[in-house]
C-alpha cells in the first residue's frame, strides 16, 4: 500500500479546476448578483465538493454521490429564483446532472382536481425534470395542514420517494419564506432530512440595493445623474420602511416606473435636440416623483 | 422460440445502460420515444399496445427507464415490450428505431398453417401460438 501512494501520480487541482469550467460561471455570479455573501459562500463549498468527489472518482475512490437536494428560505425578492436558475448550470458543469435544464413549478403543477389526477400529474413534472433541476416555488402551498384529505399530501408522498430513490436523477430545490417553509418542515419532517443544503437569504442593505439599481440600470443601457443617484439611495430608505417591500423586486419596479416618467419628460419637451445622453439618462425628478416619500413621512408621522 | 425483430435484432438483449443510452440518442434528436408492448409478435402486427403516452418532452433517459420499469411491474414475463423513437419532421414521419427490451418467460412461436387453393396450390401462412388463448387470458 505504501508503495502505492509513493507513486501514485499526483493530482493537479488547479488544471481540475480550470477544466471544470466553473470558475468562469462562479466569477459571473460574483459581478452579476450584488451582496448574497452566505449564498455565494455555499454554492462555493458545493463547487468544491463535487470537484473533490470527482477526483476521488478518478482515481478509484468510490462513494456514494453527495445528495444535493436544497431549500432557499428567504424575502421577497432576495433572488432565491435567480439563483435557482444558475444552480442548474453550476451542477451541470461539474458534471452533478446530465442536462442543463431547470423545471419551475408551483403547487398547481404537481396537484390535481381530483381522485386520480395528482399520481400522473406529479410523476409527470418530475420525469420532466429528470436529468436536471426541479425547482418549486412557495412550496408549502403543497400542504395544507386544515384539510388532511387535501390532494397535497399525495403529491408530497411522491416527491418524498423519488428523492430518495432518484438522488441521482435529478435535484430538487424548494423556495419560500422562512417562517412558512420551517412551519412546512416540522410538519413534514421527511423534506427536512432529504435535503442537504438549508440556504437562507439575506435581506439587502441600503447600500446593495442601490448596487443592484445601478446593475440593473447598467444591463438595459440606463443610468443615474448624480442627483438622481442620491434621490434614489433617499427613495430606497423610504420604500424599506413601507410594507410589501420586496428587495430587488422593489428595485426592478421603481426603476421601471422612473423609465416611463423619463420617457415621459422627453416626449414632453420636444422640439428640442435630444442626444443619446438624454436617452440614457434618469433624472432626480423622475425619481422623486413617486408616492413613496409622501407615504414615508405620513407612516412616520402615525407613529 | 426466441424471437427477435426490429433495429438490432442481431445482437443480444441490450442492458438497461445500454437502453438508456439508445432513448439518450432519440431525445438528443428529438424523437418521440415510446413503449410498447403485446402478446403477439408476429412480424405483421403493428398494432401493439401503447404503454402511457409518447414521450417527446423528456431530457433524460432516466424519465422513460422509469416508465419502463412501471410497464414492467404489469409485463415482465407475460408479454414482449419494445420501446420505439418517432421521428416527426417532415419527410421522415415515421420510426426511427424499434427494438425489444423484454420478452415473455416462455415464447411460444409460431404455427405454419397450409391452406389448399385452386386443386393442388398451396398458401402458407403463419400465426402466432399466443393467440390461441381465449380472449378473456391475452390482455
Ligand atoms: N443580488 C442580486 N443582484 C442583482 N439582481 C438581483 C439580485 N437579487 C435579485 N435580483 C433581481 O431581483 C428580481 C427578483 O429576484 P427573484 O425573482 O430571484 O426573487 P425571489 O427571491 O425569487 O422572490 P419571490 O420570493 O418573491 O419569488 C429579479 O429580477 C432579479 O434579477
Ligand atoms: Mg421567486
Amino acid at each position: 500500500m505504501a508503495d502505492d501512494i509513493a507513486t501514485a501520480p499526483v493530482i493537479d487541482l488547479d488544471a481540475a479546476f480550470q477544466d471544470s469550467g466553473v470558475g468562469p460561471i462562479l466569477e459571473q455570479l460574483e459581478t452579476e448578483l450584488v451582496g448574497l455573501r452566505p449564498v455565494k459562500r455555499r454554492i462555493r463549498e458545493i463547487a468544491a465538493l463535487l470537484l473533490i468527489d470527482k477526483l476521488r472518482k478518478d482515481v478509484g475512490l468510490t462513494s456514494q454521490p453527495p445528495t444535493l437536494h436544497m431549500s432557499f428560505t428567504g424575502n421577497p425578492g432576495t433572488g432565491k429564483t435567480t439563483v435557482a436558475a444558475r444552480m442548474a448550470d453550476i451542477l451541470h458543469r461539474l458534471g452533478y446532472i446530465r442536462s442543463n435544464h431547470l423545471v419551475s413549478v408551483t403547487r398547481d403543477d404537481l396537484v390535481g382536481q381530483y381522485i386520480g389526477h395528482t399520481a400522473p400529474k406529479t410523476k409527470e413534472i418530475l420525469k420532466k425534470a429528470m436529468g436536471g433541476v426541479l425547482f418549486i416555488d412557495e412550496a408549502y402551498y403543497l400542504y395544507r395542514a386544515e384539510n388532511e384529505r387535501d390532494y397535497g399530501q399525495e403529491a408530497i408522498e411522491i416527491m418524498l420517494q423519488v428523492m430518495e430513490s432518484r438522488r441521482n436523477d435529478l435535484v430538487v430545490i424548494m423556495a419560500g419564506y422562512a417562517d412558512r417553509m420551517n412551519q412546512f418542515f416540522t410538519s413534514n419532517p421527511g423534506f427536512r432530512s432529504r435535503i442537504a443544503h438549508h440556504i437562507d437569504f439575506p435581506d439587502y442593505s441600503a447600500d446593495e440595493l442601490l448596487q443592484i439599481a445601478e446593475l440593473m440600470l447598467k444591463e438595459q443601457n440606463y443610468r443615474f445623474s448624480p442627483s438622481a443617484r442620491d434621490a434614489f439611495s433617499k427613495y430606497m430608505a423610504a420604500r424599506m420602511s413601507l410594507p410589501h417591500f420586496s428587495n430587488a423586486r422593489s428595485v426592478r419596479n421603481a426603476l421601471d416606473r422612473a423609465r416611463l416618467r423619463q420617457a415621459v419628460r422627453l416626449f414632453e419637451t420636444r422640439g428640442h435636440a435630444i442626444t443619446r445622453d438624454d436617452l440614457m439618462t434618469l433624472e432626480a425628478d423622475e425619481v422623486l416623483a413617486s408616492r413613496v416619500f409622501a407615504a414615508a413621512e405620513e407612516a412616520a408621522q402615525e407613529n | 422460440m426466441r424471437i427477435t425483430q426490429g433495429t438490432f435484432s442481431f445482437l443480444p438483449d441490450l442492458t438497461d445502460e445500454q437502453i438508456g443510452t439508445q432513448i439518450a440518442y432519440a431525445q438528443k434528436n428529438g424523437w418521440a420515444v415510446n413503449i410498447e408492448y403485446t402478446d403477439d409478435p408476429h412480424p405483421r402486427n403493428t398494432y401493439w399496445e401503447l404503454w402511457g403516452q409518447p414521450m417527446f418532452d423528456f431530457k433524460d433517459p432516466a424519465a422513460v427507464l422509469y416508465e419502463l420499469a412501471e410497464c414492467r411491474k404489469v409485463f415482465k414475463g407475460r408479454a414482449y415490450i419494445r420501446i420505439s423513437a418517432f421521428d416527426n419532421t417532415w419527410g421522415w414521419e415515421s420510426v426511427r428505431y424499434s427494438f425489444i427490451v423484454d420478452r415473455p418467460e416462455e415464447e411460444p412461436g409460431f404455427a405454419l398453417e397450409r391452406l389448399e387453393v385452386d386443386g393442388r396450390s398451396q398458401r402458407y401462412s403463419t400465426r402466432a401460438y399466443s393467440t390461441d388463448k381465449p380472449a378473456g387470458s391475452r390482455y
